[in-house]
């Protein structure tokens, strides 16, 4: 009895583990945005979360902004229609791409199959992986060129090609850096969605 | 005879290009023999002799007979003797060339021919997206996120450029001219202490208001042009590039601003609100705060239709310095009432508030000479007048005055160098000299004389190599003061070439 009603309570479902990549998503590109220096630090504060402290904008636009992508695209992922998610940083005054990251959606094998999988896969464990991404995240200020001039971000999103487009949005081009050198960070999956981290920066040399 | 006969032999043996003749067959040779039969005794000897070395050449077949056959070859033999002969030789007569060539043209053809042009962007997209994109669709939400402020600087800049910023330089015997670089003629500059006459603009062209014209020197090819006159007795008071671009600020005597746009010598729109001259100028992104005889500062906004955002009331007597800091944080007024005035910026705008930060009244003269730290953006540096001589730095956050030095001489204009950690100033009676200062120490690192009347303004070019400096003598002087050593430069490449330790390990 009681080990049925564990394995109830450490289920997620298809949607669950949409939350769980949004709320990843969430934290990762708030503290690329602070980490990176987009915005100004005082528009930051500190939030503890997977067990360590990560910044998150205070900017009610940007807030906005991220709300209603992620809101989204969870909706997406849902439906498996996701690729894979990209944050595009590019220069304001030359609309020069610098630095993109790319979040690769997977697919967990029998995920596409069935619609009504589970996963037990512990959410502890989850969570413990995603914090080792952010810390890579955080940690990735030392290696990356710094990004001396006003820049803003855009957050893109790959989808099947029929999809429905919602009429906020719209379509674009990929962005492309050149002479581009990307490192991959970890991945995590919740069993269902798989998501791997790789940033790719412009080699100024 | 005999002998080159056999030498020719063991050369055709050897040499693998030619066409495989090995020792001629039997029939051949009978034939041979039979035809040269009148030859001597020892040519049929030497042919037994020639018979024994190749049969010895050829050890491991297993009959003499055979190993006198045109097929069998002794190549592989010979081969493993030969220097280098581990090599791969193709054998030429096993591929057939021409059959080859035919493939490959054909292949070329037909290709182009068959693939049609969709085809070929697919294999394109495959290969450089790792998907094919025509079954995708890349989407984003309409309304973008706001950009930071502008004048934000990337706070990371202290953690990356460390070594960029200019570190005090270890040899103090850098060569610095004595003598001008250049010397350009400004008839008929105002000689007046409280106007701002010139200005370099970061598209390295110079404005300078002579009397009622406004001439624009291009440093890069020399051009100069006249690009406004003023009518009646009116003459020029201040002028002020934006930070980047080609619009021009001018403020007037009749208490105008002027905007114009040097690309197309066209004049923008006049700004109205102050009763008397405008002294002073300073841009912050949109916004033109201009400071005026009547002692109030206004802030345009050069967009709207109506411009007059906010008015500051800090001053009693005409405001002759004004600069914004870098960063955009802080606008610096100084006023002939002795006055220093800090305002802080509007936290998300870029006018000021209208209540000043700081007050300072160290100075005991007017203070027309600013500037702003390039990389401490909450240092400024202040010179006062006559009365009072000083060079004082404050520290903008904590509202200090960090140093303050005697300059024994009147302070009319300040700049900093963003090639090394120096300050130069110039000044006014006795020397009319400029000096260059090191900081923080303040000590002085060389003294430029020339001018024969009071240095009036100084301005740098946008490398920060040249300064240029107008005199009350009506000439322009171009002092190449601070220039980009090599070894310089190349330190910066190397930063910027070598790849962190961190970048290999961290995967």
């Amino acid at each position: 009895m009681t080990s049925a009603a564990q394995d109830i309570q450490s289920a997620i479902t298809v949607k669950g583990s949409a939350d769980i990549v949004c709320d990843y998503l969430n934290y990762g590109i708030n503290s690329i945005l602070f980490q990176r220096g987009l915005y100004p630090p005082e528009n930051f504060k500190p939030d503890e979360n997977y067990g360590v402290t990560l910044w998150m904008t205070t900017d009610n636009k940007i807030k906005e902004f991220l709300l209603k992508t992620l809101d989204q695209l969870r909706n997406w992922l849902v439906d498996k229609a996701v690729k894979k998610v990209v944050l595009v940083i590019a220069n304001v005054a030359t609309l020069e791409v610098l630095e993109r990251w790319d979040f690769n959606v997977e697919y967990e094998e029998d995920t596409l199959t069935n619609p009504d999988k589970v996963s037990s896969k512990p959410i502890k464990q989850i969570r413990n992986e995603i914090r080792e991404i952010l810390k890579q995240i955080s940690a990735s200020v030392s290696y990356l060129p710094l990004l001396d001039c006003l820049c803003s971000f855009d957050v893109q999103i790959y989808t099947k090609g029929d999809i429905d487009m919602p009429s906020e949005w719209n379509e674009t081009a990929p962005a492309v850096i050149q002479n581009a050198q990307s490192v991959k960070m970890r991945s995590f999956s919740t069993n269902i969605h798989k998501m791997e981290t790789i940033v790719t920066y412009k080699n100024d040399i | 005879m005999a002998q080159f006969k056999f030498w020719d032999d063991i050369n055709s043996l050897l040499n693998m290009d030619g066409p495989v003749n090995g020792p001629a067959p039997r029939w051949l040779k009978k034939k041979e023999g039979a035809s040269n039969s009148n030859t001597s005794s020892s040519n049929s000897s030497y042919n037994s002799s020639k018979l024994k070395s190749s049969s010895l050449n050829s050890t491991k077949t297993p009959s003499k007979g055979k190993s006198k056959t045109p097929s069998k070859t002794p190549t592989p033999n010979k081969a493993c003797r030969t220097p280098g002969g581990d090599r791969f030789i193709p054998s030429r007569s096993a591929s057939n060339l021409d059959l080859a060539y035919l493939k490959l043209m054909q292949d070329s053809t037909t290709k182009s021919e068959s693939n049609s042009n969709k085809d070929v962007q697919k294999a394109i997209a495959e290969n450089v997206f790792g998907t094919d994109i025509t079954n995708q669709k890349i989407l984003t939400y309409k309304n973008k996120a706001p950009t930071a402020p502008q004048g934000f600087q990337n706070p990371m800049k202290v953690l990356y450029t460390q070594v960029k910023t200019p570190a005090s330089v270890k040899v103090n015997s850098r060569y610095i001219p004595q003598a001008p670089d250049r010397i350009l003629d400004a008839p008929d500059i105002v000689d007046d202490f409280y106007l701002n006459l010139i200005d370099w603009g970061s598209h390295n062209i110079l404005a300078a208001a002579l009397g009622s014209h406004v001439y624009l020197w291009n440093a890069d090819t020399g051009n100069i042009e006249q690009l406004m006159e003023l009518e009646g007795n009116d003459y020029i008071c201040s002028l002020s590039w934006i930070q980047d671009g080609f619009c021009l600020a001018v403020g007037t005597t009749n208490g105008t601003v002027e905007l114009w746009d040097c690309s197309r010598s066209k004049k923008l729109r006049i700004m109205e609100g102050h009763s008397a001259r405008v002294g002073s100028l300073a841009w912050n992104s949109y916004i033109l705060s201009s400071g005026c005889r009547s002692g109030q500062i206004i802030h345009h906004d050069v967009r709207s239709r109506e411009h007059v955002i906010s008015t500051l009331s800090g001053h009693t007597q005409e405001v002759c310095g004004l600069k914004w800091s870098p960063d955009g944080k802080y606008l610096a007024s100084g006023g002939n009432d002795n006055v220093l005035n800090i305002w802080q910026s509007v936290a998300g705008s870029y006018h000021s508030q209208t209540s000043p930060l700081h007050v300072f009244t160290a100075h005991q003269a007017a203070v027309k000479a600013l500037a702003w730290c390039p990389w401490q953006p909450y240092i400024l540096a202040s010179g006062g007048g006559t009365a009072d001589r000083h060079i004082r730095l404050w520290n903008c956050n904590t509202g200090s005055c960090v140093n303050s030095i005697d300059t024994k001489s009147q302070v009319s204009s300040l700049l900093w160098s963003t090639n090394y950690k120096e300050l130069i100033s110039g000044h006014g009676f006795v020397h009319n000299e400029i000096v260059i200062w090191k900081y923080p120490g303040m000590t002085r690192v060389a003294e430029l004389m020339g001018h024969t009347s009071r240095v009036l303004h100084l301005a740098m070019s946008a490398d920060g190599s040249t300064v240029l400096s107008a005199g009350a003598d009506e000439t322009l002087r171009l002092w190449k003061c601070f220039p980009k050593t090599k070894d310089k430069v190349k330190d910066v490449e190397k930063i910027k070439v070598k790849p962190s330790v961190l970048k290999q390990s961290i995967r």
